[in-house]
């Protein structure tokens, strides 16, 4: 094995370390529940108020020193076609010809201040960030440009400068976070003529909202947009025509953006944690296995190599006592036969005394004993 | 170090040479038009489509089919699975070369690209998915480059370097695996956060889940093609060890690759179960997705097991290209054509030819360090001092 104990204990300590050090406001499943900041600003957006008169993006422009349009802002054809913000234009008016009705509704479209934003939970640098008074903010300077806020915003707000190659910025309404830094209301809810907008901290533009749909139930839809939206936005609408009709999205659901990743992110400490143990068991595992049989086939090759040379001894042992046998059968054959031929030549001896010699068998059987 | 082949005089004007010359000029090009005229300049991309190929291709793609890198030292030195060990060098190569050429790309996608270091050294944005996948696009990325340098070392002949980083080697290992498991999931886990502009059928709590299985069976097929082409045109610098294995390596992956794919449309089918989206199915958006479930998913995994079966490494290899294709068209889907799938069909994007002239020049410039690397250093081969070691 080629881990230490200590390298073990090292990388433990690692995956706790980014734990603790990367998670720790990750709630996924606690009962803990963000309301917003306290007294944070927001706007009311009475739909049915709005004449679409632009001087809201007039005054957008002026206040953000933004450049100037391409088509006057007198000029309301501007309105016969959808439009969206972008890199210079923070808000925008739309029109929505309805057709039972001879009058257009108008909105007006432009960050809605989410009380837990999905941009701000996408930054990976956090250029972009919550601020306390409500106002979602973007800080350029640190800024790298991926872009995934755009990506992340359910509301299709942030735009970004693709014409400009050194300092392109992601663009988008501040709620005007200077002016009401200084006291000032946003420039938009300044300027408009019909006090379709409406500047004041969120709790008290939900009593507002409820107040005026209370006092004219058949005026408006009853639907505060922007009350739970996304977890709730501090830009908040009422509308006498159904939000649907008007380009919002109804089907958007009531959940934070940061809960739809919280728990993939919650997931990655315990994946660091669980897979050094997994993958350091199964490596283990097979390690050891090979170990095993490793082992084995040593066992059974000692096994083997014994059983043979226990097998190897008994069969010489047996061919000499085979030998000895035979040995000793050949030597009674020999000594025998030479006591025959004694025998028949003492005999003829005693019948012919010439015919007396030695047996010349004998040396040839000692040959044959020490083969 | 040179090998006898390359004794002979190099000729320039190959017809690979000429073409890849031809694609690295306009690429050129491109590139000065990019970072003195902006993104705007090169690109279709708009405020409602932030993300184009670049991202779509070249980061998610890229890193998919990077996978062969985890997944083959996973099989070779986790499961000890030694018959696999021809196919370490190549893969972890190719995700070496596939995770450079990300940051390669990122630095042309993104508006700054002088800044990528600040979400790891400067400011770090803890709850957001990219951060989690940019710290492990760094983090693997050198851990890649460590695990490659021992081919560097043996063919620099640096004996104390290539000791010290074969000590360390399992250490890599399971870094690599760790690392790859997250960032493989955490591309999928991006897109958890826009369920109101993913097509429900692409979006799932499950995405995570999702693109980290694909990105094991794409890992396995990665390495059955590659060896495809690399046997075709670097057939010289195979050695005989790679070439008897790299059978048995297409075979045992098929199979492999064959499950995981049933298990994936397994998991598929309860991702539309969990959020009731049976609805869609009936629409040409469920069309379109059972295209990419049965015709690049269902149907490679039985031709897989079949190759398999029939010992047919001819159709193995061709599955693993058509599997390949699967994961781009599941990858592309799901950032490009399910995503803002409510917006009018004119609003929708199209790349520009000169973004997709950029991913052709970035994967160009992958394919001629892949030649270049491999026709020097030992990847192919075993070098002659580490015969074990490779």
């Amino acid at each position: 094995m080629g881990i230490t104990r200590r390298q073990f204990f090292g990388w433990m300590g690692a995956a706790i370390g980014s734990q603790v050090s990367l998670h720790k406001d990750a709630n996924a499943a606690s009962n803990k529940h963000f309301t917003g900041y306290p007294g944070s600003m927001g706007v009311l957006h009475d739909i049915s108020q709005c004449i679409g008169c632009r001087k809201c993006e007039t005054a957008c422009n002026k206040v953000n020193s933004l450049l100037p349009p391409e088509r006057p802002f007198d000029d309301l054809s501007v309105m016969d076609q959808k439009r969206r913000p972008h890199a210079n234009t923070y808000t925008i008016v739309n029109r929505f010809d309805q057709p039972d009705r001879q009058l257009p509704v108008f909105v007006k479209k432009q960050c809605n201040h989410c009380k837990e934003p999905a941009c701000v939970s996408a930054c990976f640098v956090k250029a972009l960030k919550k601020s306390k008074t409500g106002a979602v903010v973007y800080d350029d300077s640190l800024c790298v440009g991926c872009r995934y806020c755009m990506i992340a915003c359910p509301f299709d707000i942030p735009a970004y400068e693709y014409d400009n190659p050194f300092t392109p910025e992601v663009t988008k309404c501040t709620l005007c976070q200077p002016r009401i830094l200084n006291g000032q209301l946003p420039g938009c809810v300044e300027i408009c003529p019909k006090e379709a907008l409406t500047f004041g901290t969120r709790d008290e533009l939900i009593q507002i909202a409820r107040q005026r749909i209370k006092n004219y139930p058949d005026r408006y839809v009853n639907h505060i947009y922007g009350e739970h939206e996304m977890g709730g936005c501090n830009w908040l609408y009422i509308s006498n025509t159904p939000f649907a009709d008007l380009g919002m999205r109804e089907d958007l659901g009531i959940t934070p953006a940061p809960q739809l990743t919280s728990g993939a992110l919650a997931a990655v400490p315990v994946v660091v944690s669980l897979w050094v143990v997994f993958i350091t068991g199964i490596h283990a595992i097979s390690k050891r296995k090979e170990q095993m049989a490793a082992d084995e086939k040593q066992a059974d090759v000692g096994r083997v190599l014994k059983s043979e040379q226990a097998r190897l001894t008994e069969t010489v042992a047996k061919l000499k006592e085979k030998a000895k046998e035979e040995k000793e059968a050949a030597v009674k054959r020999e000594v025998k036969k030479a006591l025959d031929e004694a025998a028949k030549q003492a005999r003829k001896t005693v019948s012919d005394p010439k015919a007396l010699k030695t047996p010349s068998e004998t040396p040839h059987t000692e040959n044959q004993e020490s083969e | 170090m040179a090998h006898p082949t390359c004794q002979t005089k190099p000729v320039v004007f190959t017809p690979f040479n000429i073409i890849c010359g031809i694609i690295l000029l306009i690429g050129g090009v491109i590139t000065i038009l990019r970072f003195t005229k902006g993104i705007g300049a090169v690109t279709n991309l708009d405020d409602n489509n932030p993300w184009g190929i670049w991202i779509g291709f070249d980061l998610l793609c890229g890193v998919a089919l990077a996978a062969g890198g985890y997944v083959t030292c996973a099989t070779c030195y986790i499961f000890g699975l030694k018959k696999f060990r021809c196919a370490v060098r190549p893969a972890i190569l190719t995700a070496f070369l596939g995770y450079a050429l990300v940051v390669l790309a990122l630095h042309y996608d993104v508006g700054r690209p002088w800044r990528l270091p600040y979400p790891i050294f400067f400011s770090q944005g803890t709850s957001s998915i990219l951060f989690e996948v940019a710290l492990c696009v760094f983090l693997y990325l050198t851990v890649l480059f460590l695990e490659f340098s021992p081919a560097a070392f043996e063919w620099l002949n640096w004996k104390r370097a290539r000791y010290v980083i074969g000590k360390i080697s399992l250490v890599l290992v399971i870094f690599g695996i760790i690392l790859s498991t997250l960032h493989q999931s955490s591309l999928g886990a991006l897109f958890l956060i826009v369920p109101s502009k993913l097509h429900p059928l692409w979006h799932s709590g499950y995405l995570a889940v999702y693109f980290f299985i694909s990105s094991i069976f794409a890992g396995m097929s990665i390495v059955i093609f590659e060896h495809l082409v690399v046997d075709r045109f670097l057939h010289d610098k195979i050695d005989e060890e790679h070439d008897i294995e790299s059978r048995n390596v297409a075979l045992g992956f098929g199979k492999t690759a064959s499950f995981l794919m049933a298990g994936y449309l397994m998991i598929q089918v309860i991702g539309i179960a969990i959020d009731n989206d049976w609805k869609y199915l009936g629409t040409r958006w469920g069309l379109w997705y059972l295209i990419e479930m049965i015709g690049f998913v269902g149907l490679p995994a039985v031709v897989y097991a079949i190759g398999v079966r029939e010992r047919n490494l001819k159709l193995v290899q061709w599955t693993s290209f058509w599997t390949i294709l699967g994961i781009i068209l599941n990858r592309l889907n799901i950032s490009l054509v399910a995503f803002n799938w409510q917006l009018p069909l004119g609003q929708k994007y199209f790349p520009s030819w000169m973004e997709v002239m950029t991913t052709v020049f970035i994967i160009t410039i992958g394919v001629v360090f892949f030649k270049v690397i491999a026709t020097r250093m030992p990847i192919l081969h075993a070098h002659p001092d580490y015969p074990d070691d490779h």
